[in-house]
């Protein structure tokens, strides 16, 4: 496939909006209970930044459509389209997040209730994010549960590590809470990428030339696909990058989103010192380009069978 | 229910693109929206096609066969471009099997080309709605032309008649004759999308057919060196 920044873009960014609220929210007991300086202001900042996140996903997503003032449209097939249901629960888990924000502004004992239901839907919104993807059975590459597992350890290890740099940012006492946890999801980020690549690489298409237009012939060379300059089938799913800048992206993606912020964020738990806003601000950026770098190789990865009828021109 | 396809004879395909350029003109001039073209004289042209005709070599020299294969919408059974649609715009007509998109709900979000493992939808750059082959809806139910004519623009055009037009679930009709009768099959049946358009597969050729073309060849070498002295150098 062709990778379109605004759904890499779109992907990524909610992606971490819901990493960092699940973070936020995971451990708002924890704070009230360890009678820390957890301040309303703290949670309602940090609802406004995970707001904040998925309003760039979803404005970024407007950006894929031929007629983005019909988007509204969208919502009507959710009994049958992954992406409808996707449609819903974004705006949704926005809402969620807003009233918690308003519970910690006007009634803050109801702002744990709040928190779990912006929660469920978070995690709502990583598996129907990621079942579009997977219900594609055709496209191998993507149609595994591996697909949601690093959707959703990817963007919370991104959110935790957003979370962390926050934290710091704002001088809030932590005790390397939140860059201990985000280790942890990277790891485990980390696995399950390296599985899905693993497999990528041994999958065998089902579809062949020889499915494709029917004939049993081992032997069949396509001498023209109809027309002589570009067409929608021939922007749309090839990505026309060599072999090598495909290789690169991917080794760029592993040295960024998962090698090098596990080392700053290892580097900088000293339980004697505070952390560093340079190495905490530093492990987020550099894992979120990493990760504009893993969804671009997850779409430029996957490989369409309409590809077998697109491959000469004459 | 009955379920309207296109039957495509492999034998008779001469790759004309009479199809292709009857279906453009058609569907281009209807009431739906025109179907662009970008830098059509340029470098690089690029437009909106429902159908395409493809060639392909078959088998390995001299044992080979040119192949011309159309390819459009094959009107799905199962068609898993449809489930996909947000806003319903891709529908399947209950009636008669047309896989259809409404062009006035459609925002495209290039989802259901991107379901389709056929390669047949196509995002028109200009009107940036999806578009493909509507089997001609609009000349097959439209009663006001004469009951011949209520055929799809690409089968009246075609000049060896390699394209067949009917309803594949009345096992009376001519398609579905002709499926029964010489083997046609579905493409990429492995995904289960049980396409309702079939090809017909090309004929061995027979002994006959061998030994003329043999004939031939023997005819061709003898003439070859008189005809050369004609041309000089
Ligand atoms: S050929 Fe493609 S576009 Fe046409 S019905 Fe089948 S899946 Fe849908
Ligand atoms: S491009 Fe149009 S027809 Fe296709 S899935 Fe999107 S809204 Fe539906």
């Amino acid at each position: 496939m062709n990778p379109a920044f605004s759904v890499i873009l779109l992907t990524t960014l909610i992606g971490v909006g819901q990493g960092l609220f699940m973070a936020m929210v995971g451990f708002e007991q924890h704070w009230i209970g360890a009678q820390t300086v957890m301040d309303h202001g703290f949670y309602i900042r940090m609802d406004f930044i995970c707001l904040g996140f998925l309003i760039c996903g979803l404005g970024a997503s407007f950006f894929h459509l031929g007629h983005p003032e019909r988007a509204w449209r969208a919502v009507a097939m959710w009994r049958t389209s992954w992406l409808s249901r996707e449609v819903i629960v974004l705006p949704l888990t926005m809402v969620c997040i807003a009233l918690h924000a308003l519970t910690h502004m006007l009634a803050p004992e109801a702002s744990g209730l709040m928190g779990l239901v912006g929660l469920v839907c978070c995690l709502a919104l990583y598996f129907v994010t990621a079942m579009n993807y997977i219900c594609l059975k055709f496209l191998q590459e993507w149609a595994s549960p591996l697909t949601f597992f690093n959707f959703t350890l990817l963007g919370l290890a991104s959110g935790f590590t957003l979370a962390n740099a926050l934290c710091v940012g704002m001088g809030t006492p932590m005790d390397h809470l939140y860059s201990r946890w985000a280790i942890v999801l990277t790891v485990l980020a980390a696995i399950s990428r390296s599985l899905s690549l693993y497999r990528n690489a041994s999958l065998r298409p089902r579809s062949t030339l020889q499915t494709a237009i029917g004939i049993k012939n081992p032997s069949i060379r396509q001498i023209s696909q109809g027309f002589m300059g570009s067409s929608f089938n021939t922007r749309e799913f090839f990505h026309a990058k060599n072999r090598l800048f495909v290789q690169s992206v991917k080794w760029g993606f592993i040295l960024l989103t998962f090698i090098l912020p596990c080392l700053f964020l290892t580097l900088d738990l000293d339980p004697t010192q505070a952390s560093s806003p340079g190495w905490a601000w530093g492990s987020f950026i550099i894992q979120y380009v990493g990760l504009i770098g893993e969804r671009w190789f997850f779409f430029a990865q996957a490989r369409h069978p309409q590809n077998l009828y697109y491959q000469s021109t004459a | 229910m009955s379920q309207l396809a296109l039957v495509i004879d492999l034998n008779v395909c001469v790759g004309c693109q009479a199809c292709v350029t009857s279906c453009k003109q058609w569907n281009t001039s209807g009431q739906a929206v025109a179907l662009s073209d970008q830098n059509p004289y340029g470098a690089d042209p690029s437009g909106t096609f429902f159908n395409r005709v493809q060639t392909y070599e078959v088998g390995t020299f001299p044992e080979t066969d040119t192949i011309h294969f159309p390819k459009s919408c094959l009107h799905c059974e199962e068609p898993p471009c449809v489930p996909v649609c947000p806003t319903g715009a891709s529908y399947k007509r209950k009636d008669n099997g047309l896989v259809l998109i409404d062009y006035d709900k459609c925002i495209g979000c290039n989802y259901c080309a991107w379901a389709c493992p056929y390669g047949v939808r196509e995002l028109d750059e200009k009107e940036k709605v999806m578009t493909k082959c509507t089997l001609c809806v609009d000349r097959i139910e439209d009663l006001s032309l004469d009951e011949t004519q209520r055929k799809p623009a690409c089968v009246l055009a075609c000049p060896t008649n390699a394209r067949l037009f009917g309803d594949i679930h009345d096992p009376e009709s001519l398609v579905s004759q002709a499926i029964a009768q010489n083997e046609g099959y579905a493409l990429m049946p492995e995904w289960g999308t049980r396409p309702a358009n079939h090809y017909l597969p090309r004929r061995q050729a027979s002994a006959i057919d061998r030994l003329l073309s043999e004939t031939t060849e023997q005819q061709r070498r003898v003439k070859t060196p008189s005809d050369s002295e004609g041309q000089g150098s």
